[in-house]
């Protein structure tokens, strides 16, 4: 097999202040194009995780390499680099940027990265319609109207377009479907998984919901690779 | 960064277009405040300074320049003594001098000076850079009695040409003591100057002499009456004194030597002046007020500038979520430094160029009506360096201002990480 894309060893993180460590992980991995789920109930350090691999927080201990590169070893700048080429990520709620239109939202990952730019061959703006379309937002009305206007789940799939623009090599998704209901939100996960597939993206998908675990190829429990046992929040 | 950044500044500050106009209209109105002052400030001094022009020396009895510039040709105060004629003539005979115009002031009508004088006065006295008195209807003074009247005394008292009108002894508004056995008759109204011109009612030297046959002890003597006009058409109207004397010189460079020359006067205490020199001195006196309206003006200013940081650091916590997700997306923190910093700098761009059009815009408007009305020339107040200077530095006030702002989200762009939950 391939060596992975995402590699956590050794790992220990505590937020400043905190007495005992939030994540303290030996090892875990990410293959190129691997479809894997976290579960973790809320304030058990997924989101945390997330900010470690996406380099925006920084480990008291341990290596995390990222496309083959050690985070630590490199500069922040280049971090926030290597995270606007390389992941794409969509949050819980509240992903897109108000002031923007639907196809500014997508493409907006390709005003910081000229790698993900380039990947996209000809015009941005029928990528991102594309894009949309697959995700089952081709009502060509819907793209004229201010994203606040549209729909919880209508605003989750113009996120999970946006992640996907420009081809990353791992989408990285933070309870996406939390304020979906079922039905929608296993279609979701469908087009988000078809999506990632076709441009070979790994995908790191983070939940409470045991329930979503069936859609992915591999499943893992935070609470298993992880022995710090952080005092669960609310 | 650079176009991509400013491009998001522009669309993330119209999705708040209300306080962005109101911040926009705050920096609009300080910078047209500023410029207005600024621009009145110029307008005033150039107009100041070109109250007279093409004079070299203004002659006058020996007191402080300041006082004879201000009698002379701002027709404020009183002269302590006159020049005597014989002394006038030696002046005006003098070799070096090409010019003289002698100047009588005194007497008074509603409250405007009179200013006897001769023809030549029509001719020589110039303002704005070389710019000779015009007539608006009328011609010089011709006959004895004759008056031609300035622009403002016109205007406010109503008059026009053969109006009557009556001289006072002395400066009061109402004087007991009227000129009223000779009435003059206004022969030609002057166009408007900007200058102390406009209120001043020019007659000639010989006609303050012949008002004043009778007058010799200061007061009306009870014959006075009974001297006909006639009768004193036929006296030597000469003057005997002349209050101070505009003075033009065949040779500039040899000005310093003549006006020591003049100071030295063995004849009498006289005192020659330069009239630029003097202008300076005197706006120097006044400009005391003028520097403290330029203050108040430069911190309405800073008031404006401060409405922008309000403004954004207001907007700062319900951004926080954009900050977040602009950063997960790739946005280094440079990016959300830059993207502060941008839409400061933007709100102050777009309220100081709104404020100079404001400006600009006003002056175009009233020009025309100041120009014909007051004779105020606005030429050098319209759209020029000092709007595109103050545009400029504004625009980089305001983008020191977004420093702050910009430094705080950088800051917790830094440590709120991906995973802010509002």
């Amino acid at each position: 097999m391939a060596s992975p894309f995402v590699s956590v060893s050794g790992l220990r993180f505590a937020w400043p202040g905190a007495p005992i460590p939030t994540l303290e992980i030996d090892a875990f991995e990410i293959f190129p194009g691997e479809r894997v789920f976290l579960r973790g109930p809320s304030g058990s350090g997924k989101s945390t995780l997330l900010g470690l691999i996406a380099g925006v927080l920084e480990p008291q201990a341990g290596r995390i390499e990222v496309a083959g590169q050690d985070l630590l070893s490199l500069s922040s700048a280049r971090r926030d680099m290597l995270r606007a080429d390389r992941l794409g990520i969509i949050f819980q709620l509240f992903n897109l940027v108000p002031y923007l239109s639907v196809i500014e939202n997508v493409a907006l990952p390709l005003r910081f990265s000229k790698k993900r730019r380039d990947r996209v061959s000809g015009s941005v703006e029928i990528e991102a319609k594309r894009l949309l379309a697959a995700l089952g937002l081709d009502d060509s009305s819907l793209l004229q109207r201010q994203v606040i206007d549209l729909s919880v789940g209508q605003q989750q799939r113009v996120a999970a377009a946006r992640a996907l623009i420009g081809s990353p090599d791992l989408i990285i998704a933070d309870e996406p479907t939390s304020a979906l209901d079922t039905l929608r939100r296993d279609q979701f996960i469908e087009l988000l998984s078809v999506e990632a597939s076709k441009t070979d993206a790994a995908l790191l998908f983070v939940s409470h919901d045991p329930a979503l675990a069936g859609h992915f190829q591999r499943a893992i429990d935070l609470s298993d690779i992880n022995r710090a046992q952080p005092i669960e929040a609310a | 960064m650079g176009i991509a950044i400013i491009g998001l500044a522009w669309r993330s500050l119209m999705n708040r277009k209300g306080s962005a106009l109101l911040t926009i209209l705050a920096v609009a109105l300080s910078v047209a405040l500023f410029l207005g002052v600024e621009k009145a400030r110029q307008g005033a001094k150039e107009g100041f300074s070109s109250t007279i022009s093409n004079t070299d020396l203004i002659v006058g009895a020996r007191s402080g320049q300041i006082n004879l510039l201000l009698y002379s040709v701002f027709r404020m105060g009183d002269a302590t003594a006159e020049v005597s004629w014989p002394t006038y003539t030696w002046l005006d005979g003098r070799d070096d001098v090409a010019w003289t115009v002698p100047l009588s002031l005194g007497d008074s009508h509603r409250g405007f000076r009179v200013l006897g004088t001769n023809l030549a006065y029509f001719d020589r006295y110039q303002y704005a850079g070389g710019q000779t008195l015009r007539f608006a209807e009328g011609e010089r003074f011709d006959d004895l009695f004759d008056a031609v009247i300035g622009a403002d005394v016109a205007r406010d008292l109503g008059y026009s040409l053969e109006t009557p009108l009556i001289l006072t002894h002395g400066l009061g508004r109402v004087g007991l003591q009227q000129h009223d056995n000779r009435p003059f008759r206004v022969s030609g109204v002057l166009a408007p100057t900007g200058t102390p011109v406009d209120r001043t009612i020019h007659v000639s030297l010989e006609a303050i002499t012949a008002i004043h046959v009778g007058w010799e002890t200061g007061t009306r003597n009870p014959m006075a009456d009974t001297i006909s006009e006639d009768t004193i058409r036929g006296f030597d109207l000469t003057p005997k004194t002349v209050t101070a004397v505009l003075v033009g010189l065949e040779s500039r460079p040899s000005i310093l030597r003549t006006k020591r020359s003049i100071d030295t006067y063995r004849g009498e205490a006289l005192m020659a002046i330069l009239p630029g020199v003097a202008l300076t001195q005197l706006w120097q006196v006044t400009g005391v007020a003028e520097r403290a309206l330029l203050a108040v003006s430069l911190f309405v200013v800073a008031v404006g500038l401060v409405s922008i940081l309000t403004s954004i650091l207001t907007s700062l916590n319900a951004r926080r979520r954009e900050m977040s997700i602009l950063r997960a997306i790739g946005a280094r923190p440079g990016h959300i430094f830059v993207l502060l910093v941008a839409e400061s700098a933007l709100l102050g761009f777009i309220g100081a160029l709104v404020g100079a059009v404001i400006v600009n815009g006003v002056l175009a408007a009233i020009g025309p009506f100041l120009e014909s009305r007051y004779g105020v020339s606005l030429i050098g107040t319209g759209p020029g360096l000092l709007d595109l200077t103050t545009v400029g530095a504004v625009t980089l006030a305001a983008l020191a201002v977004g420093l702050l702002p910009a430094w705080l989200a950088f800051r917790r762009s830094l440590s709120d990480g991906l995973s802010v939950k509002l």
